[in-house]
């Protein structure tokens, strides 16, 4: 009977294993995701309401809609003078996605709506989502510890509770 | 004949010198203290600032769904958190924010985002002022 109950056990922690093995060669190959060093005029003007996102995780098609559309930035006004946009514009052009990151221009120009970010983030629970320290899929800093340097290894990620 | 000639070119290079450090000001005219900028709101609307209109303004809406104390708090002696993102804000009272209110163009930026947020158009210069002087009376 124990081993009845044991082996199916023991096969699906295989299983977790060999998942994890896998996810583990998957991820791998985000380690030439993308870490650029942020401009410091960058991180002046788009970090104030939330953090810096890096430049990479976007493909260049969105990042010009969205920086077209500052005055009407998801619900507010986050209008740059024209020198500032046109320079900003242009770095993040240079910087934009590549490879799965520029697979698609995702919903509303959105990290979070983009099928690579659902995929990486589909073990997360909705109540992580909705923790008040998370509070926004957005609030990449409030699991990944090392976001400000780009940094989304899983070894930095902490869940809030 | 010779003393005149040399003081005529003194008086000159006196003229120019204090024509170049009015271009050296102008040049970093973006660096500002918290009452030069009330100065500057006050001399623009042409009345002087109310306190206590500048506290109901603050912490009231209109007409939308954010007040600045959304954002800023009730008493912005103490760091606000953003309403839709939860980003922390630091204080916007210069007692307590050494850095409030010393950048002319980046004041200006943020009155013309936020008052656009929470009332739909631009705040006045003497809205502005009463924001100031409101603020200016907070102590740590
Ligand atoms: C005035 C505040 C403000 C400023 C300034 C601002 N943003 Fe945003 N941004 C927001 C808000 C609010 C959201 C929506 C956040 C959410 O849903 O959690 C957002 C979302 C985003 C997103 C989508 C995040 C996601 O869900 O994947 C991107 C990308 C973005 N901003 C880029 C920028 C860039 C680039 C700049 C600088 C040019 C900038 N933002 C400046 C307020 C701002
Ligand atoms: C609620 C917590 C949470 C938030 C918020 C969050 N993530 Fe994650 N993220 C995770 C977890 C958990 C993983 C999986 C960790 C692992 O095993 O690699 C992950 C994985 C990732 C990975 C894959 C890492 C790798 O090594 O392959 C990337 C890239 C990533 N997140 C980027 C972001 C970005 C960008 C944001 C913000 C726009 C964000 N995340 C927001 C929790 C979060
Ligand atoms: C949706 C959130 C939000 C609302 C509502 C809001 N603000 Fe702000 N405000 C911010 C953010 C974010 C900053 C910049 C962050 C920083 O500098 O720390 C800021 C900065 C400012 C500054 C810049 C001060 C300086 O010189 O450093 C002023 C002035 C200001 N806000 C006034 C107001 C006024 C007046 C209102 C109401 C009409 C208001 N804010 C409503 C989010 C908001």
């Amino acid at each position: 009977m124990p081993f009845a109950l044991n082996s199916p056990c023991r096969l699906s922690l295989f299983g977790l294993l060999a998942t994890l093995v896998l996810a583990r060669a998957a991820f791998a190959d985000d380690h030439h995701s993308p870490r650029v060093q942020l401009l410091p005029k960058y991180k002046n003007e788009c970090a104030s309401c939330h953090e810096a996102f890096a430049p990479g995780m976007l493909p260049a098609e969105s990042w010009r809609r969205l920086m077209n559309n500052l005055p009407k930035h998801f619900g507010t006004d986050a209008s740059l003078d024209p020198a500032t946009l046109k320079e900003l514009t242009a770095w993040l052009a240079t910087h934009a996605g590549t490879g799965k990151y520029a697979r698609e221009e995702p919903p509303e120009d959105r990290i979070t709506r983009a099928a690579w970010f659902v995929r990486k983030h589909r073990e997360v629970s909705s109540t992580s989502w909705k923790s008040p320290a998370v509070k926004s899929a957005a609030n990449c800093g409030a699991c990944h510890t090392g976001s400000d340097q780009g940094d989304f290894n899983e070894h930095g990620v902490r869940i809030p509770r | 004949m010779h003393t005149l000639s040399l003081s005529r070119f003194s008086r000159r290079s006196f003229a120019a010198a204090v024509g170049l450090s009015a271009l050296t000001l102008a040049n970093i005219s973006q660096a500002a203290t918290p009452a030069e900028l009330m100065a500057g709101y006050t001399a623009q609307s042409g009345s002087p600032a109310v306190v206590a209109r500048g506290q109901q303004f603050f912490t009231t809406r209109h007409g939308r769904e954010w007040s600045c104390s959304t954002c800023h708090g009730a008493v912005p002696t103490q760091a606000g958190k953003h309403a839709s993102t939860g980003k922390s804000i630091q204080a916007l009272a210069p007692a307590v924010n050494l850095e409030r209110f010393t950048d002319s163009a980046k004041t200006e930026k943020w009155f013309r985002r936020n008052c656009n947020d929470v009332l739909g158009r631009e705040c006045s210069a003497a809205e502005k002022a009463d924001v100031l002087a409101w603020l200016l009376t907070l102590k740590p």
